[in-house]
């Protein structure tokens, strides 16, 4: 697979780069959780604090601010607190910018790379475009970006989880990922690959709002077998925009009592430098191989996972 | 009683779950990508049997059931409740048909079974896997059938009624799997 990975990126003149997987800074993601360790060295006796990447996408854009071109890596993320059937605590991540591209040129791209990757799967060929927003109510009867409290509530009672209503509380964001993850996402990706588009503005990440409608934002995943392959965004280029996003995380970190994580100020001065108008992507190569190998667990295709690490 | 976070749920872990004490089956970790982590869990009612899913914040905890399982004799039956007894302390405890429930088709005196205890009061009772039990009321079988094939009710000692080849007569012994109900031989005494 890794072969065919280089192969595909090198017939279309992508570089491959290299980005530390040991960081001065993390992603405020409040809902990414974040492995860290303390650097000590001669001369730095009062140590320093590294994070192990949750992602290289700060890394990979400095590099693109600095005139790289398209450029792909294949590296290990972490993420903590994650593990069960489609994760484990460090999985491989093939992660991808081109510049000058849409997200759905670069979704193009990425269902290229899938079919030559995961041929035996018959449906590979098949390739849906939906709307966050289409899928959603397709399969809740809920319009996500207008639904009110009520709307939700009454969705759940529906499909039969009176749970949700404590668990979700009144936070929307929480609310779309519970009825997404429950009512949504087994149904994608079951007849060939679905990509799902659009995202609501209340999950924006590091994409760019759409400017067509304001509500959604330019971020899609992909689904294969109700699995979530891939998430690509048109990227953000806007610097102050991205500080306020991450000043947002920041403060919704400091509610939730997690622990606090600084801005990456190199990131940030990376931006105000100039980020080229590009799209990237992140693949999630371990869960590839599971479907190609018709694995039904993540420990299926690692040597040794978390249990046995 | 300690609380317990989803990441300490795993299967035959006790919890409190609204009012009930319930016994986790299976958890699985849900996450989109990006967002929010759950965890949808498998959890059985300890009270009613009754088997649901429920899912959770990542993070979120339940309070810890005091839930033990002890392995008792059954002593007797007195009309209305079933009295064991713990064989190293002597210790007795009497269960209500809730907590017995299908189990008591199963129990003869002196078996050893195993008895759920909630807060110190029987919740539950679960008969040995297998069972001896003497035939005490079945049709005659027919000459010359050794096994298989069709077979015929019989009703034992302790009022189960099983499945048995029709060789098998009563006053027989046959040993029986209760989680099955399913004839499984015949014993010699």
């Amino acid at each position: 697979m890794l072969a065919a990975i280089r192969r595909f990126f090198a017939e279309r003149g992508v570089l491959e780069v290299e980005t530390p997987l040991l960081c001065r800074a993390s992603g405020t993601d409040p809902n990414l959780g974040v492995f860290s360790t303390r650097f000590h060295s001669p001369g730095r006796a009062e140590g320093l604090d590294l994070y192990l990447q949750t992602s290289p996408e700060f890394a990979m854009k400095r590099l693109l601010a600095a005139g790289s071109g398209p450029i792909y890596q294949i590296c290990k993320a972490f993420r903590n607190e994650e593990c069960g059937r489609y994760h484990n605590p460090e999985f491989s991540l093939l992660e991808w910018y081109r510049v000058g591209f849409s997200l759905t040129q670069l979704m193009d791209e990425v269902r290229c790379l899938l079919s030559d990757l995961c041929r035996n799967l018959a449906a590979i060929e098949q390739f849906e475009h939906i709307s966050y927003r289409q899928a959603f109510e397709r399969h809740t009867g809920v319009d996500p970006l207008t639904a009110s409290m009520a709307d939700f509530i009454d969705c759940a009672r529906r499909y039969g989880f009176p749970e949700a209503v404590a668990v979700c509380g009144n936070e929307v964001p929480v609310w779309l990922d519970f009825l997404f993850s429950h009512l949504v996402q087994q149904h994608l990706g079951r007849a060939g690959t679905t990509c799902v588009f659009h995202y609501p503005a209340c999950q924006p990440s590091l994409a760019k709002i759409n400017a067509q409608d304001p509500r959604t934002v330019e971020r899609a995943e992909v689904f294969l077998e109700g699995i979530e392959l891939a998430n690509g965004f048109c990227e953000l280029t806007d610097a102050a925009e991205q500080a306020q996003r991450f000043d947002r995380d920041i403060a919704s970190r400091q509610r939730r009592g997690l622990p606090a994580i600084e801005k990456d100020r190199r990131f940030l001065a990376a931006l105000e430098a100039g980020l080229p108008d590009c799209s990237g992507v992140a693949v999630g190569l371990d869960r590839v191989l599971m479907l190609s190998m018709g694995a039904s667990a993540i420990d299926g295709v690692l040597a040794f996972p978390l249990g046995r690490a | 009683m300690a609380a317990f976070s989803t990441n300490e749920f795993k299967g035959g872990l006790k919890v409190m779950l609204d009012g009930d004490p319930c016994a986790i089956i299976e958890n699985e970790f849900v996450k989109p990508g990006k967002g929010q982590a759950f965890n949808r869990v498998k959890i059985r009612n300890l009270r009613t049997g009754r088997v649901i899913e429920r899912t959770f914040k990542s993070g979120d905890t339940l309070e810890g059931a005091d839930v033990v399982d002890v392995e008792m004799q059954y002593l007797y039956n007195d009309g209305e409740h079933w009295h064991f007894m713990v064989p190293d302390t002597f210790e007795q405890y009497s269960a209500d048909a809730t907590a017995v429930n299908d189990a008591a088709k199963w129990l003869k005196e002196q078996d050893i079974c195993t008895v759920t205890l909630w807060n110190d009061v029987p919740l539950a009772v679960t008969p040995p896997n297998f069972v001896v039990l003497k035939i005490v009321e079945t049709d005659p079988g027919v000459r010359g059938d050794t096994s298989g094939g069709g077979g015929k009710p019989a009703t034992l000692e302790t009022g189960a009624v099983v499945r048995v080849p029709l060789f098998v007569q009563k006053d027989e012994l046959v040993k029986v799997d209760t989680r099955t109900g399913e004839y499984l031989s015949r014993v010699k005494e």
